[in-house]
């Protein structure tokens, strides 16, 4: 017989995790669910765009009767739980429903602050926390004509810009003199009041109420210095509390919120609880974003896998007020240890501030252009070292180069046609109707959902912004990233794992850090095959079988599952014979499509995958090898002709980087890794955007690390000067080994770098000596065992070739 | 009816990997798990006609390695929150050999 499970309040807290434990674990448990309200789950803070006229409540259900259906849930709405017989594990509706459980999950949420001040109880004085509340307030504007919003923060406001729009003359009270203290400082409040205003709210500050006058209905406030307002409609929106009457009762351990731990579960082990009713480490939150995290987590636990930990979630804020754009995360206040970066344009309405302690970001605000809010709040969870950046901090992510959506900072602004995701051709309509008919809420959804964002991610800000604005505040919050879904564990976690415990296989690393799939996915394989090979090159083995099929095949799969065949031509440079036996493969083996690639190579295009050890075969004997122009792996040395031809050439660059190819081929790195020389500073190689550039002067080379001329277009940052070819090549093999060694699969040196600092590569390569030649040491070391030639490989051993052709052939 | 084809021994498959069956109707894939079951499917995504014997097979499942789709070996289905499904075939094993039954 299955367990029963009964989740108290059908909020989107309680549901999200009855949701995820749906997702993991479908038949542990019959359900059984109340809630209070007469609704199914709808999204709460979707109820300011509902009372602005801009969604209905249609628009916002998040689950409707027939998903309970689907899921065998019953569900009793309009029904509030009133007593838990703990002994008997019941819990007890006010109408005398009653249902047994084997695990409890409490979601009661929070409750609006009344404030207690007399004439509290009036009709016409409500809190605004609830589809009945937004109905009371359609309803008095059309009745009434005065409104008064107490508490000046972000329901506050979103409330009274909802009855401007109603037709109300509407006026928000607020005890400070800064609106939305928690959010802003004075500045940014000063100018959101401003843009308030300029829409018809008015504002009494500093203003402490007394009372509420009138008689069976409020017709009036008085305040403490003696002032008095007319009201014929009051909404209290001077914070929240967490309902917590219900466990209190029932003497389940309360302080502010139910008390839980990082499991989320309560003193009574039998009782779990998730969302604003919940105290964790101290901390009750009054936000939407946590509730992802400890739904996921308690799920987990309900499941009873016992695998994840909530840990506590930082946030941030957004107001839903449509033509205000407002962001705010961490601690932006700031104290004497702390300092500011302020940029402030008031003819724009544009006001940014970030509050760093130590070269890091602990806080932000941002008003009237906040796209880079995302980036921002990033780098204060990665806890990012922004010095390098520093000078750029404040312009965004876009001025760090960014050729994929730089301008388009206004996604509600966008129509439903436009573009958003140009790899998959995904409009913003189809992202906004995904979000809403299919109840999406993370970027990670979106993205599986739609494909927006789940290509090249260039659009990843735009689209987390539209999922903001159709959702509402947002945010993904744990503290860290794990590898991928079979694992809880952080690429920076695995790596390390796999040095300090001589983990040499993938079996040994899914073993010893207990994966959750039998052998792993996609996603995770190949980054496991790259860190066990990197880190350990004379123990471990490589798994083809965990490789992507390209590496596998040592080309490039086209999209009619044809293959791209690359041969390797030295810095560049060709000979005749060399160019006959491309043109001789070409015709032999109808090869319909010969291209010159943009590292100055040769590509033929359309190779048939039987016929690919042949070709190997051809170019192999013409003394050619693999190009690699298919792998995570060193691709090119792009030259210029340099001092041998060139009347500007200061050195010989064709023949340096020919040398730093025959050192660096075949190495497997987390990224494709490019490589230029360029023999002057006018640069035709274009060595400054590549991963590692030289970039050749009279008095030396300069080297340059860390470009990209992809996605994001970077350009190299000067990792420093020398002056001989001999440390040439020990800078390039040092860096590219710390690279190797340290970035996470996939990453790019740009993201790398950007990650980590230019300062930190500069400390690893240049200025410690013996570092940058152990490093140096290590990578030739690594080359000894993988500069192989992997055609060469295929072409010899009968094994290896067989794969390439069909184990058999019909008809 | 069926009609058995034999295709090989069970060791000409990689481990987590696959071999293609040429048919006059197109490729089929023959995938081998790494719990040493096999399972045919119509060698085409039904995403974008990719070919699934060239993903990295992991579980029963196989990732197709143009868009990566996820794709169910036993059953041929798409795995949520994509759509679709690729033809599966029967497949048994006798004294390691396998065998192929087309319809």
């Amino acid at each position: 017989m299955k367990e029963k499970l009964v989740l108290v309040g059908n909020g989107m807290a309680g549901v999200r995790t009855l949701e995820e434990l749906l997702k993991i674990a479908p038949d542990k448990y019959d359900i059984t669910v109340f809630g209070a309200e007469p609704h199914c789950n709808y999204n709460r803070i979707m109820l300011s765009p509902v009372l602005a006229g801009e969604k209905t409540i249609d628009d916002i259900v998040l689950n409707s009767q027939a998903w309970y259906d689907e899921n065998n849930i019953t569900l009793h709405t309009g029904k509030t739980v009133v007593d838990i017989d703990r002994k008997a594990q019941k819990v007890i509706a006010a109408d005398g429903t009653t249902a047994r459980y084997d695990r409890l999950l409490l979601a009661t949420g929070s409750n609006p602050f009344i404030i207690p001040v007399p004439g509290h109880d009036k009709e016409g004085v409500i809190g605004f926390r609830d589809i009945y509340d937004v109905d009371t307030m359609l309803d008095a504007a059309k009745n009434y004509k005065k409104a008064v919003v107490i508490g000046g923060g972000l329901l506050g406001l979103e409330a009274a810009n909802g009855l401007v729009i109603n037709g109300m003359d509407v006026t928000v009270v607020h005890l400070g003199d800064t609106l939305m203290e928690m959010q802003m400082d004075s500045f940014s409040g000063e100018m959101l009041k401003a843009s308030l205003e300029e829409r018809g709210l008015k504002f009494r500050m500093n203003s402490s109420t007394t009372e509420l006058t009138g008689g069976q209905r409020v017709t009036g406030l008085t305040f403490a210095d003696g002032g008095e307002l007319e009201a014929d409609l009051v909404v209290m929106a001077a914070g929240i509390r967490p309902n917590i009457e219900l466990a209190q009762k029932v003497g389940i351990h309360c302080e502010r919120g139910i008390v839980v731990n990082d499991t989320l579960q309560t003193f009574d082990p039998k009782v779990y609880s998730v969302g604003e009713c919940v105290q964790h480490r101290g901390i009750a939150y009054g936000l939407v974003a946590p509730l992802f995290e400890q739904a996921r987590v308690c799920a987990n636990h309900l499941a009873g896998y016992g695998i994840g930990m909530y840990e506590g979630s930082t946030t941030s804020t957004k107001l839903k007020v449509t033509g205000i754009d407002l962001f705010s995360a961490g601690d932006f206040h700031g104290d004497e240890s702390t300092e500011e970066v302020v940029m402030k344009d008031a003819a724009r309405g544009i006001y940014k501030k970030v509050v760093l302690k130590d070269n890091k970001i602990i806080g932000a605000v941002m008003y009237g252009d906040t796209v880079d809010g995302a980036w921002y709040f990033q780098m204060l969870r990665d806890e990012t070292n922004i010095s390098d950046i520093r000078e750029h901090l404040m312009f965004g992510q876009a001025h760090l180069g960014d050729s994929g959506h730089g301008g388009e900072n206004a996604a509600s602004a966008l129509p439903d046609d436009a573009e958003v995701c140009g790899c998959n051709g995904v409009c913003k309509g189809t992202i906004v109707k995904a979000i809403t008919e299919k109840g999406l809420f993370t970027l990670e959804e979106v993205k599986a959902h739609t494909k927006a964002a789940a290509s090249c991610g260039s659009c990843t800000g735009l689209v987390e912004q539209i999922l903001a604005s159709t959702v509402g505040d947002y945010s993904d919050t744990p503290k860290k990233k794990p590898m991928c879904g079979c694992t809880e564990h952080s690429h920076d976690e695995v790596r390390e794992a796999i040095r300090e415990q001589e983990l040499t296989s993938i079996p040994a690393v899914m073993t010893a850090l207990e994966w959750h799939t039998p052998d792993g996915c996609a996603s995770c394989r190949p980054a496991l095959n790259y860190y066990v090979l990197s880190a350990w090159p004379q123990q471990a083995k490589d798994d083809p079988q965990s490789r992507f099929i390209n590496e596998r095949a040592h080309a490039n799969i086209q999209k009619d599952g044809t293959y791209s065949v690359i041969p390797r031509m030295w810095g560049g440079v060709t000979t005749p014979n060399e160019l006959r036996a491309i043109a001789d493969v070409a015709d032999k083996f109808n090869i319909p499509s010969v291209k010159v690639t943009g590292g100055q190579r040769v590509d033929l295009l359309g190779v048939k995958k039987e016929d690919l050890p042949a070709v190997w075969a051809d170019l192999n004997a013409a003394g050619m090898v693999s190009g690699h122009g298919y792998g995570k792996s060193l691709r090119t040395v792009k030259t210029c002709v340099g001092s041998e031809w060139c009347r500007f050439g200061t050195q010989d660059s064709t023949s340096l980087g020919i040398k730093i190819e025959k050192m660096t081929w075949a190495s497997w790195t987390p990224h494709k890794y490019k490589i230029a020389v360029s023999g002057c500073p006018r640069n035709c190689a274009e060595a400054t955007i590549k991963d590692f550039g030289v970039v050749c002067v009279d008095s030396g080379y300069e080297l340059h690390v860390g470009g990209n001329g992809g996605i994001h277009v970077v350009a190299t940052q000067l990792l420093c000067r020398v002056s001989t070819e001999e440390e040439v090549m020990e800078y390039c093999g040092a860096f590219m080994q710390v690279y190797r060694e340290e970035a996470h699969y996939l990453e790019r040196t740009a993201p790398w770098i950007e990650r980590v600092g230019l300062s930190y590569a500069k400390q690893r390569v240049v200025e410690d000596d013996a570092g940058r030649k152990a490093l140096h040491a290590r990578f030739l070391v690594s080359q000894e065992v993988f500069q192989v030639d992997p055609w060469a490989e295929a072409v010899e051993q009968d094994h290896i070739r067989k794969d390439y052709i069909p184990i058999k052939k019909l008809g | 009816m069926s009609n058995w084809i034999e295709v090989g021994k069970i060791e000409e498959i990689p481990k987590q990997g696959a071999r293609v069956v040429e048919t006059a109707e197109g490729d089929i894939g023959i995938f081998r798990t790494g719990e040493d079951e096999i399972f045919a499917l119509r060698d085409r995504c039904p995403h974008k006609s990719g070919p699934l014997s060239q993903g990295i097979v992991h579980g029963k499942r196989v990732t197709c390695p143009l868009h990566n789709w996820n794709i169910e070996l036993e059953s041929g289905e798409v795995v949520a929150p994509d759509e679709g499904c690729a033809a599966s075939f029967p497949v048994k094993i006798e004294a390691g050999v396998v065998f192929l039954s087309l319809p």
